[in-house]
């Protein structure tokens, strides 16, 4: 992708894009369990691949990740358009070199320039990030965890060098996999900006995907006919099993599906294009509920009449003979979606830091949190955030209680 | 290791875990649990009004018998009654088997049981002369599309004939996944638009249909079965070897060892699926033909009968292929998504 922008911004090109790029590289050696020179040599070769292609570069750590402010969570609105005109895009296709299939080749973001913030992670960072992703109990739960905190940091880059845009280098193939991913994940209600062109979940920055119609095979050819360097780094699931997670499986069983039926890649994503991004039934006439805390993506966890509610309900408690016991991991969900909808109040009483986290998740997102046994590891900015919101909920409950003074109305208490 | 005791009544050894929740439960407290959850998805789904009669499609598999089994124990509940519907699709050598554990149900039970076969509805046409008129046709038969609409066209009919007013099926939760995926790899936008409910209210004249088994997974429907002792039949249909259902099963095994609660994730994805609108079925009106349900002017029932009829099987399978006079691109519009008669035949919905 980068050597299609290089290309497009040249002065031959016949219709010339018109932004400023930049690249972001994102190294997360450490979540990889790579050894630190191993994670240097990689970086060296990233850098000298960047450095010729002459944009902008930036490398950040996954263990940035520990630093972000609580402020990446959250949705801020789009900045008007400045005077300059033009857009500056940050670009980023390093990250799909990770589950490089051995080959072929992407081309890389640029190499990056020497980064605002001086020197690499500190080893106290490193460690968090490697006791993090060590806590997580599958393979699945990992790598949802490691696209998370990757999009979160990339997000931050972007807002802080004053990126309007990401674009990320998803292929065809790599999206039909996605979908299908998501779909198995339980993030059926998000497909469309989880695998569509633009992504605004995040209000200021939108992720695009100008890949998206190129096949891995056309871009395999791409680049090895233009000689497009790259360079391969192992990733959470290198030498992984095919069954470890879920995320293998599906792109074993599409790949291999490809073969018997060579249109399903792009049928896939024929139906991805359909999808739009709204509410099933339209219902979302008023304002939009509250958002994931991860994902951003608006709530799709809903009241107690939905066929899966009732299926998590029941799949965490006891038959009604006897007064259920309660299990480390589940009461939150059963606890939200028995009574009425609002029934948050209930999970206040029990497990509170954690309750109060997981049921700021979308349902893929909560699924996920499952295999993360505590909570602590996570990095603090999400910790942070989910405390705020939770106390701005709070805050909000009591609103309708509290006595106003108003001088000038009449003296009339508040409701109750 | 001796069993631990059962979690919920705590009196007996337990005899089973839960698939879903690990919980170790007695044979008895399994079954009033399993029981307890299909009555809650009746009741909170309003499925079968009080008075209703209900038509269950019974094919002799265990989904459909565990289904008759449990709807006839909440029958006074309910206060519904119940006949069975049986559909006798003519694969010779094993429909016939499967029909005879149906007899012996209803015999046991003394429910209601009526036989409807495609020969007789359907001019003639057993599957097996299906199969035979879609063999040359290339890579895969197709047989399956025939079977499963035609099954749904024979069940209504079933039922108009003992005067229900509900129909129900026995699909439980790993059936919902494997259509959700097998219609997103197949691209079948229409069926996605319309899936993922808990049934359909029943427009234009078909009766409602429902599912009360759909949150239960197969793993609870096997064990329900085994601890109640029922007899069905279990053996797979012929055909079913050829379906594409098997590529959908066979991920859905594989993601259910990676992670036990993807069947649950599917579904819950399922429903919440958002289509455009322009590719979601035209709202429904009448076969010119027989007057049942349809998208377009003559029914997927009706469309295949004539595709068959006239020596041209595949006219209304796919998009875009043959030309039917009465239409445009013929496509898999209304009627609900081939069920395959799968490793237990369950009558196609």
């Amino acid at each position: 992708m980068l050597w299609q922008v290089l290309e497009g911004l040249s002065r031959d090109s016949a219709k010339r894009l018109r932004f400023v790029p930049g690249v972001v590289y994102a190294d997360e050696g450490a979540a990889c369990g790579q050894s630190p020179e191993d994670r240097a040599k990689t970086v060296a070769e990233a850098k000298l691949v960047l450095q010729s292609v002459g944009f902008p570069w930036h490398i950040v750590a996954l263990e940035e990740v520990f630093s972000l402010p609580p402020s990446v969570l959250r949705c801020s609105a789009r900045e008007p358009v400045g005077t300059e005109g033009a857009y500056k895009a940050a670009v980023d296709s390093f990250l799909q070199q990770q589950h490089a299939l051995g080959e072929e080749q992407q081309s890389l973001p640029c190499p990056p320039r020497p980064p605002i913030r001086a020197g690499p992670p500190t080893a106290g960072q490193t460690e968090a990030l490697s006791t993090l992703f060590s806590s997580v109990e599958t393979l699945t739960a990992k790598e949802e965890l490691l696209r998370t905190l990757r999009t979160h940091l990339i997000l931050h880059v972007a807002r802080t060098h004053g990126y309007s845009k990401v674009m990320m280098g998803d292929s065809c193939t790599r999206l039909a996999i996605k979908l299908m991913t998501s779909l198995a994940l339980g993030r059926g209600a998000f497909l469309a900006w989880d695998t569509g062109f633009s992504d605004e979940r995040h209000g200021d920055v939108v992720v695009v995907r100008p890949m998206r119609e190129h096949t891995l095979k056309e871009v395999a050819f791409y680049n090895r006919l233009f000689a497009v360097p790259s360079v391969f780094t192992p990733a959470v699931d290198t030498k992984a099993p095919e069954k470890a997670s879920i995320h293998r499986l599906m792109e074993a069983f599409i790949l291999r599906l490809q073969a018997q039926f060579p249109s399903t890649v792009s049928t896939v994503y024929r139906t991805s294009e359909k999808l739009v991004k709204a509410p099933r039934d339209g219902c979302a006439a008023g304002t939009p509920g509250p958002r994931c805390l991860l994902c951003m993506c608006v709530l799709d966890v809903d009241t107690a009449d939905s066929a899966t509610a009732f299926g998590a309900q029941t799949s965490s408690q006891l038959p009604q003979t006897q007064p259920p016991v309660a299990q480390a991991e589940a009461p939150t969900v059963s606890c939200c979606c028995t009574g009425m909808g609002g029934a948050r109040h209930c999970c206040r009483t029990e497990e509170d830091p954690r309750a109060r986290v997981i049921e700021q998740l979308c349902y893929g997102c909560r699924v996920n949190m499952k295999d993360l046994p505590s909570l602590d590891p996570l990095p603090p900015y999400i910790l942070a955030e989910a405390q705020l919101r939770s106390q701005r909920a709070e805050a909000e409950q009591i609103q309708e209680y509290l006595l106003e003074d108003r001088e000038d109305e009449d003296a009339r208490p508040g409701e109750s | 290791m001796p069993a631990p005791q059962c979690a919920s009544c705590r009196k007996a050894r337990a005899a089973l875990r839960r698939p879903r929740s690990g919980q170790a439960l007695c044979g008895t407290c399994f079954c009033a649990a399993f029981e307890a959850e299909v009555l809650h998805t009746v009741v909170a789904g309003r499925l079968l009004p009080p008075g209703a009669v209900v038509a269950v499609g019974a094919s002799g598999g265990k989904d459909s018998t565990v289904l008759a089994h449990v709807l006839r124990e909440l029958a006074p509940r309910l206060a519904i009654s119940l006949h069975l519907v049986a559909v006798d699709e003519g694969i010779g050598g094993y429909r016939d088997a499967a029909l005879a554990a149906v007899r012996r149900q209803a015999a046991r039970w003394e429910l209601p049981l009526t036989v409807v076969a495609y020969a007789e509805l359907f001019g003639g046409w057993t599957m097996d002369a299906v199969a035979r008129s879609t063999a040359g046709s290339g890579r895969s038969r197709s047989c399956c599309t025939f079977c499963g609409v035609l099954r749904r066209r024979a069940l209504e009919e079933g039922a108009r004939r003992v005067g229900a007013t509900h129909v129900v099926t026995g699909h439980n939760a790993d059936d919902m996944a494997e259509t959700v995926l097998m219609n997103f790899l197949r691209g079948d936008a229409g069926r996605l638009a319309r899936g993922g409910g808990l049934g359909s209210p029943g427009e234009g004249g078909a009766l409602p249909r429902c599912r009360p088994l759909q949150l239960a997974s197969q793993k609870e429907v096997v064990l329900y079965a085994h601890f109640r002792r029922l007899d069905y039949f279990s053996e797979e249909c012929v055909y079913a070897p050829e379906a594409f259902r098997g590529h959908a099963r066979e991920l859905l095994k594989l993601l259910e060892a990676a992670r036990p609660s993807a069947v649950l994730d599917l579904v819950h994805s399922a429903e919440r699926l958002a289509l455009a609108p322009a590719a979601r079925p035209p709202p429904p009106g009448a076969c010119s033909r027989c007057g049942a349900l349809a998208s377009r002017a003559l029914c997927q029932a009706c469309a295949l009968l004539d595709g068959l009829n006239r020596g041209r099987p595949r006219l209304a399978i796919g998009k875009g292929r043959g030309g039917l006079d009465e239409e445009g691109p013929p496509g898999r519009r209304g009627s609900q998504p081939s069920g395959p008669p799968a490793s237990e035949p369950i009558p196609g919905f």
